[in-house]
């Protein structure tokens, strides 16, 4: 056998690979996902054009009803619920998907890397892009001249609180990913953000909620969740009467309910990551 | 005696009932290239996934670099480089953020990382396509890119399973001097599993030859192949009876009849002079011969011999003309008085008898 001319001899330098450290894998794994981002942006824009669209489909169709039968600014009421619309079910769920199918995920799991990082980087992507999709929502909200009551930080809460709940929410398609390795049923998750975000406070006031739907509405942390955000707005609580500019018992049931619901939607994704990985 | 590189002492893995490896022992020294051949199915790709800390074993163990695959995978994947079968990459992302992201994750210094990404593309020629979305690479390209991916820690073990399945012969002859020039530069010891009987010939310095999960046949290529004698003589018939058979194993010189479908492979140590006589013996038989081929023993011969089929369905149909011989593969023993190191394929090194 003879040497090619062609290869010079790579010897120059010699590397020791290492663990590179826990958080440094969060950021590589995070990097890669985000930049894959604006490289598909078909799966972006639909996630930013439908909710702004039923936002001002549904203001400009049902304002008047509610200003005149309730008195309050349906615009208000309904900007949490355009932004939850935006930031839940956006994930890289598919994407993950698509690794395991093909083999790369494989070839990240032959590296040294954490196995959590897998996951948890994913997400740090997901976190950036719910956030950057909340944004314009509010600024088409702040457009139609609906107004916070703590002003900026009143929007950042606002953003923040959202994108939290985005990312949990997260867990659910990672998990059906993870366990399953099948596009098919990621696409099915999608289902799940229908009871959650309809069997709520979505359009009307709690009060006005009857039946059967105010029942599954006080079990739905959405409907806190929509109350924590509608807190944070003028008139967006859509009752009349006086309200405190921070509601601390509003915005914590809606922390409370953010946190119930990813201590199940989070512990699913990691079980479903731990069978992923287990080397069966 | 120093350590090998990988050992395997029964390692063995159960899909359900199925057995897909079934206890195998290896011995590979540090600097060598094994070659793991086998059809389809037969086990290649599971041995691979256990030695790569993928899988674990159901029975046995298995160590590389000394180290135990199943209780200590961790710092088994800083020692070693995988290209796994249908080169795993990430159709979106380019070349270049591609090995960037593996030598993060091994932990390799930004001024490091620069350096081997330049390194190995030096190595694994991929041009001004290293900039480009993976998504728009060719077959080749994306081979060439995994295992420049394997090699950014520059590790000590390099696995690579099929790493030429699938290409076009000139894309493979790239793959198989970067892989030369990987182990007599670097002293890498590469482990790689081949459906392909000219890969592990041209190659490998050891072939383990696996059928059913069960390591069947081992040693040097050139070993191998003397195991089936120095001359092959196939015969392709029209029909094949019992009878014939007899008759071509009452030739004197003939060591072993091996028949498949329509298809007798006569072992013999000296060709030229059993040629004739087989001829004779078919047609005293009443055997009616489409064509007749003497030529020098391949890797399929020897897989035929221990398992009764053929390596590979496109393999040596006639036995002339075989994808199995490498025209110049560099030692090979058929080099004797009759035939050439290509006889088969070569016209005028064999005498070949049509019908």
């Amino acid at each position: 056998m003879t040497v090619s001319a062609g290869h010079a001899p790579t010897t120059a330098l010699r590397v020791q690979a290492r663990p590179a450290g826990f958080f440094v894998d969060v950021a590589s794994v995070a990097r890669r996902a985000i930049r894959q981002i604006p490289r598909e942006p078909e799966a972006v824009i639909p996630a930013l054009i439908v909710p702004i669209f039923f936002y001002v489909l549904n203001i400009g169709a049902l304002s008047k009803i509610a200003h005149q039968a309730a008195g309050f600014s349906f615009k208000s009421f309904e900007l949490p619920v355009a932004v939850v619309f935006a930031v839940t079910g956006v994930s890289r769920a598919s994407a993950l998907v698509t690794d395991i199918q093909n083999g790369y995920f494989d070839r990240l799991v032959i590296t040294p890397v954490r196995r959590l990082p897998l996951l948890l980087g994913l997400m740090t992507a997901d976190l950036t892009l719910v956030m950057a999709l909340a944004v314009p929502v509010v600024i088409v909200g702040l457009a139609l001249g609906v107004r916070f009551h703590a002003g900026v930080l009143g929007i950042v809460v606002f953003v923040v609180l959202s994108g939290i709940w985005g990312l949990v929410f997260t867990g659910l398609p990672y998990a059906i990913a993870l366990k399953t390795g099948n596009p098919g049923a990621v696409n099915a998750s999608f289902i799940l953000f229908f009871p959650i975000t309809f069997l709520s406070t979505t359009f009307v006031p709690k009060p006005y909620l009857e039946g059967w739907l105010g029942t599954v509405a006080n079990y739905n942390p959405m409907t806190y969740i929509l109350q924590g955000l509608r807190s944070l707005i003028v008139g967006g609580s859509g009752i009349p009467g006086p309200q405190q500019s921070w509601n601390a018992a509003f915005l914590g049931q809606a922390v409370l309910a953010i946190a119930a619901f990813g201590a199940i939607s989070l512990s699913l994704a990691l079980l479903a990551l731990r069978g992923r990985v287990r080397r069966s | 005696m120093p350590e090998p590189a990988i050992a395997t002492e029964d390692i063995a893995r159960q899909f359900g009932d199925f057995w897909a490896v079934a206890g195998v022992d290896l011995e590979i020294a540090a600097g060598e290239i094994y070659g793991f051949l086998g059809p389809n199915g037969a086990g290649k790709s599971t041995l691979v996934r256990m030695l790569c800390t993928l899988m674990r074993p159901t029975r046995g163990r298995g160590l590389v670099a000394g180290l135990d695959v199943a209780r200590e995978p961790e710092k088994v994947r800083l020692r070693i480089g995988v290209a796994l079968q249908d080169a795993a990459l990430d159709d979106r992302q380019t070349g270049r953020e591609l090995l960037d992201l593996q030598g993060r994750l091994y932990g390799l210094r930004r001024a490091d990382r620069l350096a081997r990404v330049e390194q190995v593309l030096r190595l694994v020629d991929i041009g001004t396509a290293i900039d480009r979305l993976i998504k728009t690479y060719s077959g080749g390209m994306k081979r060439r890119l995994d295992l420049a991916a394997a090699l950014i820690h520059d590790p000590d073990i390099l696995f690579l399973d099929e790493p030429t399945t699938g290409l076009d012969p000139e894309s493979r002859a790239a793959v198989w001097e970067e892989v030369r020039s990987l182990n007599q530069q670097h002293g890498t010891t590469i482990f790689l599993t081949t459906q392909y009987l000219e890969e592990a010939d041209e190659l490998a310095d050891r072939v383990g030859i696996i059928s059913r999960g069960r390591l069947v046949a081992e040693g040097t290529p050139d070993e191998l192949k003397r195991t089936v004698g120095t001359d092959v003589i196939v015969a392709r018939v029209e029909t094949l009876t019992g009878t014939t058979l007899e008759s071509l194993r009452a030739v004197p010189g003939v060591q072993e009849v091996v028949a498949t479908g329509h298809e007798v492979t006569v072992h013999a140590d000296n060709g030229a002079t059993v040629m004739s006589p087989v001829a004779l013996a078919l047609h005293a038989a009443g055997t009616a011969v489409v064509s007749l081929t003497l030529r020098t023993p391949t890797l399929d011969d020897v897989f035929l011999q221990l398992t009764g089929s053929h390596l590979q369905v496109d393999a040596a149909p006639d036995g002339g003309g075989s994808p199995a011989e490498h025209p110049g593969s560099a030692g090979d023993p058929g080099t004797h008085d009759v035939g050439g190191p290509d006889a088969g394929t070569a016209e005028g090194a064999a005498e070949e008898v049509r019908a």
